[in-house]
């Protein structure tokens, strides 16, 4: 809108009024020709932003009611068999919520079923751009943040599921409050520090409440925004195809195909979680009563996301030492925190570490086939599986009961499961990527097999190919080649040591380990060579030939 | 186009399919659930009847006079309550060796299990029949808020809060307490069969175990408040649903809305 025109809607004006002092339309036309590619693996990170609007909008509802106190009470209300018992204004709080305000047992399981499937689209979403490649420079600094986002929702989730101060939610702080124990020499002082003296105590609820509703979410936000800021910034990746490349983005413009899309797709999200809130029970807390320390259940376990912790804690066999009079339960501190410790180290260290051991420092904007990089997309399944055995393993009484099996057996196979189970993922993948590589390859080269069968003048036999179109061939051959680094020699010709001699030795292992086993892809000459003998082949029906693979060993 | 277009969305319509196939056979099985009979009702037993009946259906494991053997325990003492318990549930007569007997559909009639009981209770004393007054189901808050108490003190470790049962070592396991009648149920107490430890009226008086009856009752009949109860089992069945419902369905919602329209 230009300055001279006078605007005739009252729209118009608010329009013009902000555009003349802020050059709105600039920003608008701008914001507007941004372009969104259009895939559905792109739309997981969309799922995760809207539960948590979602989370925003139940959980402010249910501030409202919820009282984050454990002094004494007695529950007077609907559900008959804890009224009049007495126990904490949380406990208390949180019955009332569910039975005697309308809406809010509604509320309260749409939160919770948010929480799990705010996590859970998270989850999906980290292994999208994790077996994608699209970690690799310039956006290793938005996958960490997407690393601390993931953390900050498991603590979320964590301090949120102890809130209610059922016997679920006091049992879950129990373990933490072992864990942090276990902690040589502070691990007590933590604890009472806490809890405000022994656990329980009566500050426990209060603390996780401020943490649950103002720290966490607060922090949330602002990396979303950070985070989504960095997206807008550096513009999507795209996955491989015609036409794109490092220096464009193909898809739609915001306005209007992708924001009505998103915004469509925020009620989708919306809806689902409200059917799930409405059908499906979910953290029945009335039927835990009250935190009491000395009963505990029968199938007591965490919601999903802190279910490979206590998985682990299942599976670690029971080991104390005592050093000097002091007990070191690495039976806990080994599970609980140096395992925990060590994944969450592994996964925001990872793009850092693979730059390292490919030597790239170019950066890329177009997403990797998961075939093309076969050792990450195996360390990912191994990953994957690794925490699954764990995750499964917190379900161990579970799994007896529901398929007849002994506990004891159940453990051990789970612990023989955990240490095996990873390379073997690993082996398999890596072997499935290799192929499927080898497959492109042929099909570049040699083209679709028809089916048809041809008889040559001469007696021969052979099979009609038919040659891919350039777009399909072009996603099969645009991928680079991947070699290890070629490191100098440690010792340079005069003998003398080279300085961080030491340090490349394990980088060029680390990239030997990535690097070594791979399939060349097709260069331009090879391709050309092959349309050459295709030709011929059809006209004197010569066989084919096995790519050429080159391998490690 | 139309074709290419069907195809596209093929996807999301199984999804949608294989939720309703899931909905339809979970509410028939609930519906088909098989329930027990309440068989509370006791008739006399006849101690003659009742050791031709052992002679014949028991004697092979636990001995001719009663008195055990290899295979199976004394039931001398044992009293007319373990017996009713362990032949109305079907546990006995043991079928085959398993880390613990299960519960079955019993072969007996009701007139057969109080012959046996009898037969068992005239070897040596021990604890009778529950009373029917101890069976009554009470339905005020305070005995129901007492039996909840109870209960999550006493038995939930094993059974877990709401009964849907547990793991205990070496395939054990304590089972689910739907569909199990109240005087088995008060019969399972005083008994304490297998690796269930035995509460007397001291540990629990005769209406303690009446109020623990009473809530296991009330939560049997309540339907679930919060709609779907995914089998009570908790935080894993939820985990299970949020991903093999709450995922799969919304990445096919996503896969529906970015699938280009042609
Ligand atoms: C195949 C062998 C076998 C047969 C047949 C059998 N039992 Fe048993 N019974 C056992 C074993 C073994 C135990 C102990 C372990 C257990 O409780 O499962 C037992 C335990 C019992 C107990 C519980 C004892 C206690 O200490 O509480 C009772 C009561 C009992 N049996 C009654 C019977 C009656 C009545 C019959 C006949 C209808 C019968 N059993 C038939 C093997 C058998
Ligand atoms: C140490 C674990 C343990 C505790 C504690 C325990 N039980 Fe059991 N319970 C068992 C086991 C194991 C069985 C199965 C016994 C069998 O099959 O012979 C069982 C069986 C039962 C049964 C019979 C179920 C059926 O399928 O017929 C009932 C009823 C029962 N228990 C009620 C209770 C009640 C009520 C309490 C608390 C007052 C309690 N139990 C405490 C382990 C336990
Ligand atoms: C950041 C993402 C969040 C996650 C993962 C999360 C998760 C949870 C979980 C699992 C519970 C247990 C609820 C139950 O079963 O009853 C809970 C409770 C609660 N949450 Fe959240 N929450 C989040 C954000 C919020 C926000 C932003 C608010 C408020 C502004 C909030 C307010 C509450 C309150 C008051 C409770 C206790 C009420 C109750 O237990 O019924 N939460 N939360």
């Amino acid at each position: 809108m230009s300055q001279t025109t006078t605007p005739n809607t009252a729209a118009g004006g608010v329009a013009d009024f902000l555009d003349t002092r802020l050059g709105a339309s600039k920003a608008v036309r701008g914001l507007s020709r941004k372009l969104f590619p259009d895939h559905w693996s792109f739309m997981l990170g969309e799922i995760a932003l809207y539960s948590f609007i979602v989370l925003l909008l139940s959980g402010t509802f249910l501030t409202l009611f919820f009282v984050p106190s454990m002094g004494m009470t007695t529950y007077e209300g609907a559900y008959a068999p804890l009224n009049n018992v007495p126990m904490s204004e949380a406990y208390a709080s949180t019955l009332r919520l569910s039975f005697d305000i309308r809406g809010g047992l509604l509320m309260r399981q749409v939160h919770h079923w948010a929480a799990l499937l705010f996590i859970a689209s998270m989850t999906v979403h980290m292994f999208r751009v994790f077996f994608t490649g699209a970690f690799r420079k310039p956006r290793e600094l938005n996958w960490m943040i997407g690393s601390v986002l993931a953390l900050l929702g498991l603590g979320a989730g964590f301090s949120g599921y102890s809130l209610p101060d059922d016997l679920l939610s006091g049992n879950g702080l129990r373990i933490i409050d072992g864990v942090i124990k276990s902690i040589p020499v502070v691990g007590t002082y933590l604890s009472f520090f806490l809890f405000d003296g022994e656990f329980p105590g009566e500050s426990i609820i209060p603390r996780l409440y401020i943490v649950h509703v103002l720290l966490i979410p607060g922090l949330i936000l602002a990396l979303v925004g950070a985070h989504l800021g960095l997206v807008f910034w550096q513009k999507h990746t795209q996955y491989p195809g015609p036409g794109r490349t490092n220096q464009n983005v193909v898809g739609f413009p915001l306005l209007p195909v992708y924001a009505a899309k998103a915004g469509g797709f925020f009620f989708v999200v919306f809806g689902i979680m409200a059917l799930f809130g409405s059908f499906v029970s979910i953290n029945s807390v009335w039927n835990y009563g009250p935190y009491d320390p000395s009963p505990i259940s029968a199938g007591t376990q965490p919601d999903w996301y802190i279910l490979f912790i206590d998985g682990a804690l299942r599976l670690m066999p029971g080991w104390e030492w005592t050093v000097a009079g002091f007990t070191i339960s690495f039976n806990i501190l080994i599970p609980g925190l140096i395992l925990p410790g060590l994944m969450t180290g592994i996964l925001i260290a990872w793009p850092f570490l693979e730059s390292w051991a490919s030597g790239d420092r170019r950066e890329h904007h177009v997403l990797d086939r998961p075939r093309n990089v076969p050792v990450r997309t195996a360390a990912g399944v191994a990953a994957i599986v690794f925490y699954t055995v764990l995750a499964l393993a917190a379900t161990n009484d579970l799994l007896a009961t529901h398929l007849g099996l002994s506990i004891n057996d159940i453990t051990w196979t789970l612990r023989f499961t955990a240490i095996l189970g990873p390379p073997i993922a690993f082996w398999i993948t890596k072997r499935i990527c290799l192929g499927l590589q080898r497959h492109d390859r042929e099909l570049a080269l040699h083209g679709r097999e028809t089916g048809r069968i041809v008889r040559t003048a001469d007696g021969e036999y052979f099979e009609v190919h038919e040659p891919l179109n350039e777009y399909d061939r072009w996603l099969l051959v645009q991928h680079d080649a991947r070699r290890p680094i070629e490191l100098p020699p440690d010792v340079d010709e005069n003998g003398v040591a080279r300085p961080g001699a030491r340090k490349d030795r394990i980088r060029q292992k680390l990239s030997r380990w990535f690097y070594e086993d791979r399939i060349e892809p097709l260069t331009p000459s090879e391709l050309a060579a092959s349309h050459a003998e295709h030709e011929h082949a059809l006209e004197a029906g010569e066989g084919e030939e096995r790519p050429v693979v080159t391998t490690g060993r | 186009m139309k074709g290419l277009a069907a195809r596209r969305r093929r996807p999301l319509a199984t999804v949608v399919l294989l939720l309703m196939a899931l909905v339809v056979t979970g509410a028939a099985y609930a519906v088909a659930a098989p329930t027990f009979a309440n068989a509370s009702t006791t008739a006399a037993g006849d101690v003659q009847r009742g050791r031709d009946l052992f002679v014949a259906s028991c004697a092979s494991c636990h001995g001719a006079q009663a008195t055990g053997t290899r295979a199976a325990p004394s039931l001398v003492g044992v009293g007319a309550a373990a017996v009713d318990f362990q032949v109305s549930t079907g546990r006995m007569p043991l079928a085959n060796t398993a880390p613990q007997a299960p519960r079955k559909p019993t072969e007996f009639t009701q007139q057969d299990v109080a012959d046996l009981s009898a037969y068992v209770a005239s070897l040596g004393p021990g604890p009778a029949i529950p009373e029917d007054q101890y069976l009554n189901l009470k339905t005020d808050d305070e005995s129901l808020a007492k039996g909840a108490e109870l209960f999550r003190v006493n038995c939930a470790m094993c059974h877990n809060v709401v009964g849907a049962g547990g793991a205990l070592t070496r395939g054990k396991y304590a089972p689910p307490l739907e569909g199990v009648t109240p005087k088995q149920m008060y019969e399972a107490m005083v008994t304490g069969p297998q690796s269930m430890p035995v509460f007397n009226d001291a540990n629990l008086s005769p209406t303690d175990k009446q109020d623990v009856i009473s809530y296991l009752k009330y939560l049997e009949e309540q339907p679930s408040p919060g709609g779907f109860s995914l089998g009570s089992l908790g935080p894993v069945s939820e985990a299970l649903f949020a991903w093999a419902f709450g995922i799969v369905v919304l990445i096919g919602a996503a896969v529906w809305l970015t699938a280009k329209s042609s």
